[in-house]
């Protein structure tokens, strides 16, 4: 499957608390109603942690949610 | 929804039957668009219109006698609209139109013996549907004096559409029996041709056929140019009908003028009188004068909802699209949206003509929708978790009063009103123990929203565990102060007797510490009170001892409009819901007092004054348009705080409900961080779940520039992210959103 790049869902300044490194771009696995996507996000390189962004959670990834809810 | 319920419901709407002009009109000439062009000054429009639809228009617009008049809905409102002398002025200063297109030729061939205006109009119309036509005349006349050029230019017309004229031909028997045998059918105008031709009965009145086989003629001595034209028309569907070999007679109901149902409201409509005519109209005033058509339609439900405004149809539309929704199988369902916004108030079926009950539609398709597991998950999630809350351990309680060992009322507030305002419940219970005695207590939700999302399942158990109360205090009688609650209850246990606090309350007087001040106030009838006269009188009863005087908005009573938070709009389409609420703001200029704490928060949200009858009956001290609305988590807290105060207080109780680890987190929020969560949805206890988390597993991400903390956590369905610092020995909350898609094999 190809990976989706979204615009604007880079770390912005946010890196792993725990582990103390900056995010990374990954391709990183979201799933929502039987549907399946592979998207670019930040992630720590060391524990895994993924940052959903604001803007990305409230726009795109909202409407695709809403889009699957009405198939 | 099955195929004849659609063909049902479409049936009830009239919204598109024909305006009563186009209706009387033999030939159905649609007054209403034509004026409504007119008026806009689009006049090579609206002759369009006219041309389409008359033979000869040229002709005809300018002898029409206009039997409209008679029937248009004007006429009680000033006047009826003077079509006939509109059709002038459009005949005279519009650009002249092309001569219809005829249907490609059939290989038949019809006489037309006569001349006058019934032969020339049917040859016009019998050469439209394909056939070649002959018309035998001394000479077209069409017993009219008409300006230079009206009638040639149409007979002009008429030859470009195939119909050949044979003029100078005297009429006779010899001439129909010739043409009999010649052509597929003959159509004699008897009010034109030699009394010897008429020698063939009356025509019938439907088919205008004769004891000829083939042969069709006229009815003499009609006088009316339109009729005449109408007659032409019909024999000329008579003839087809005829050549083809189909029925003569079935489905012609609508040929000539017919009955329509459509309904149109005149209440505040001025009554503006015609335009005078004088010698004819130039263009200003026929347009002035089509301005008056009122463009009749139905409509009357789209008027009182925002809902069915917002989706810019009306019902019959709407049914169809909620069918189709239904029908889906691969794509997107284009309706879910709408069929989870109707409020389910009942207004629509009030006001049709023909009881068309939206809200009846909608709540079947979501029970459908259920039952087939295609609702879209998030629709009514929140509000159903805040259900399960309400009748939860923490909020939920029944007991008898303190000290009583038998109940022989149940005070029943709903979980909305220990919600809102938990005081004003708290001194109405005391009150109607003080009063009545032995007066128990139910805490807990009606399952209105399980019911208004379609879900009877979860409504039956919601119901099971109420009943169940009911039984445990020995059948009491239910004193409900919520009209959703009594209406709901109602419906779902006829075996309880239910009555309003309001209804108590008249019988009983008011309670002591009533305010008394009186002023002017508007009353807000909440939509479950819609059928309820009776509550409805009660309420008006009290304010009336109250000392205040009820101003009613126009929308009122029966007719009263819901706020925007029935049918769960308000969780649906928070935007529709808001401006359902404004549309009853906006309705009066006074301060609102209401009986429904929804209602009471929903209008108070926009900003309007509004007031609960509590804040009168049971007032807790501010001024009662200023108690302010509450958020939900706000509103979660006071119904678990109203049921841990009335144990201690009342029973000597601890609450017996452990506190959960997450709530033993301390949180604030900073302005914008609170904004975020109730414009979101993300309740206080969503946000505790997420930092317990953090917390315990000591991951989150922290920020280079403001080193603020963020950290996410799913504790069921929906994934939270707070934006926090740490403050003494809590946390600050700044932000925080959610999603729903799930992140596999990340953060749990
Ligand atoms: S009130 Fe509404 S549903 Fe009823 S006929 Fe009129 S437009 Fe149709
Ligand atoms: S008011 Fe207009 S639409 Fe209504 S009946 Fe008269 S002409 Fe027709
Ligand atoms: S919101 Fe009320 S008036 Fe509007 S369609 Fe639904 S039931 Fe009818
Ligand atoms: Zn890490």
């Amino acid at each position: 499957m190809s990976v989706i790049k979204v615009p604007g869902a880079g770390a912005d300044g946010w890196k792993c608390g725990h582990c103390d490194r900056e995010m990374v771009m990954k391709p990183v696995e979201l799933t929502y109603l039987n549907s399946l996507f592979n998207v670019e996000l930040p992630v720590c390189p060391e524990c895994g942690y993924v940052l959903i962004p604001e803007a990305l959670a409230l726009g795109k990834m909202h409407q695709v949610e809403q889009l699957l809810e009405d198939k | 929804m099955e195929q004849a319920e659609l063909r049902q419901w479409e049936h009830r709407c009239i919204q598109e039957e024909s305006p009563q002009c186009a209706a009387a009109c033999p030939l159905h000439v649609d007054a209403r668009e034509c004026c409504s062009l007119l008026a806009a000054r689009r006049i090579d429009k609206a002759w369009a219109v006219l041309a389409k639809t008359m033979p000869l228009p040229g002709v005809l617009a300018r002898i029409c006698d206009g039997p409209c008049k008679t029937a248009c809905l004007r006429k009680d409102v000033g006047g009826a609209i003077e079509m006939e002398s509109l059709e002038r002025f459009l005949a005279t200063s519009a650009k002249p139109s092309k001569p219809p297109r005829p249907l490609p030729r059939n290989g038949k061939s019809v006489a037309v013996i006569g001349g006058g205006m019934t032969g020339l109009c049917a040859a016009w119309e019998i050469a439209r549907k394909g056939f070649a036509v002959t018309v035998y005349c001394v000479a077209p006349d069409v017993g009219a004096a008409l300006p230079e050029g009206a009638l040639e230019g149409e007979l002009e017309a008429m030859d470009r559409m195939g119909v050949t004229l044979e003029r100078g031909v005297e009429s006779s028997p010899e001439l129909v029996e010739a043409q009999l045998e010649e052509m597929d059918a003959v159509f004699v105008d008897s009010d034109a041709v030699a009394a010897s031709v008429l020698n063939f009965g009356e025509p019938d009145e439907v088919t205008l056929g004769t004891n000829r086989l083939g042969l069709f003629a006229s009815r003499s001595g009609e006088k009316s140019p339109v009729f005449q034209a109408a007659a032409g028309r019909r024999a000329a569907n008579s003839i087809m009908r005829f050549c083809q070999g189909v029925s003569m007679v079935k489905s012609r109901e609508l040929e000539g003028p017919y009955d329509t149902r459509l309904y149109t409201n005149l209440t505040g409509v001025d009554a503006v009188a015609p335009v005078p005519v004088g010698g004819g109209y130039d263009e200003s005033r026929a347009v002035e004068e089509a301005a008056r058509c009122l463009k009749c339609e139905c409509m009357e439900c789209v008027k009182g909802c925002v809902y069915l405004k917002h989706y810019k149809q009306y019902p019959k539309v709407y049914v169809r699209q909620v069918y189709n929704n239904e029908a889906i199988v691969r794509g997107t369902r284009q309706a879910n949206r709408m069929i989870n916004s109707c409020m389910l108030c009942g207004l629509c079926e009030t006001v049709c003509p023909e009881d068309f009950a939206m809200g009846e539609v909608c709540l079947e398709a979501r029970r459908n929708m259920i039952g087939k597991g295609t609702m879209p998950p998030s629709a009514h999630e929140f509000a159903l978790r805040d259900m399960a809350f309400a009748d939860g351990g923490k909020c939920a309680l029944a007991r008898h009063a303190p000290g009583a060992d038998s109940s022989e009322y149940v005070f029943f507030p709903g979980c909305q009103l220990t919600a809102t305002d938990p005081g004003g419940a708290e001194r109405a219970y005391a009150d109607l123990r003080n009063r009545l005695g032995r007066v128990g207590l139910i805490l807990r939700c009606c399952g209105a929203p399980a019911r208004w999302s379609g879900r009877e399942s979860l409504f039956g158990e919601s119901l099971a565990e109420l009943k169940a109360a009911w039984e445990g205090l020995g059948f009491p009688r239910i004193i409900a102060a919520c009209p959703s609650c009594i209406k709901t209850l109602r419906e779902a246990m006829p075996e309880a007797e239910i009555v309003s606090h309001w209804s108590v309350l008249s019988a009983l007087g008011l309670p002591e510490n009533a305010r008394r001040d009186g002023g002017t106030l508007a009353v807000n009838d909440p939509c479950a009170a819609r059928e309820d006269g009776a509550m409805r009188s009660d309420v008006r009863g009290l304010l009336d001892s109250l000392g205040v005087s009820v101003v009613e908005p126009y929308y009122t009573g029966e007719l009263t409009q819901c706020c925007g938070y029935g049918g769960l709009l308000n969780a649906v389409d928070p935007a529709l819901g808001a401006t359902a609420a404004k549309a009853r703001a906006d309705a009066v200029n006074e301060d609102y007092v209401t009986y429904c704490a929804m209602c009471r928060e929903m209008i108070a949200r926009t900003g309007k004054r509004a007031m609960h009858l509590y804040d009168l009956l049971y007032p807790g001290g501010a001024e009662p348009c200023a108690r302010p609305t509450l958020g939900h988590s706000e509103r979660r807290e006071n119904r678990v705080r109203l049921r841990e105060k009335l144990l201690r207080e009342l029973w000597s109780e601890a609450d017996g409900v452990t506190a959960e680890d997450f709530e033993k987190v301390r949180v604030s929020c900073t302005e914008e961080g609170a904004a975020a969560m109730e414009s979101r949805r993300i309740l206080k206890s969503d946000v505790q779940k997420v930092l317990l988390q953090a917390e315990r597993s000591g991951k989150h991400l922290v920020h280079g520039g403001t080193g603020r903390f963020l950290a996410s956590f799913r504790p069921a369905v929906v994934t939270y992210w707070v934006e926090y610092e740490s403050d003494g020995d809590g946390y600050l909350v700044h932000n925080a959103w959610c999603h729903r898609m799930h992140i596999e094999g990340a953060q749990p």
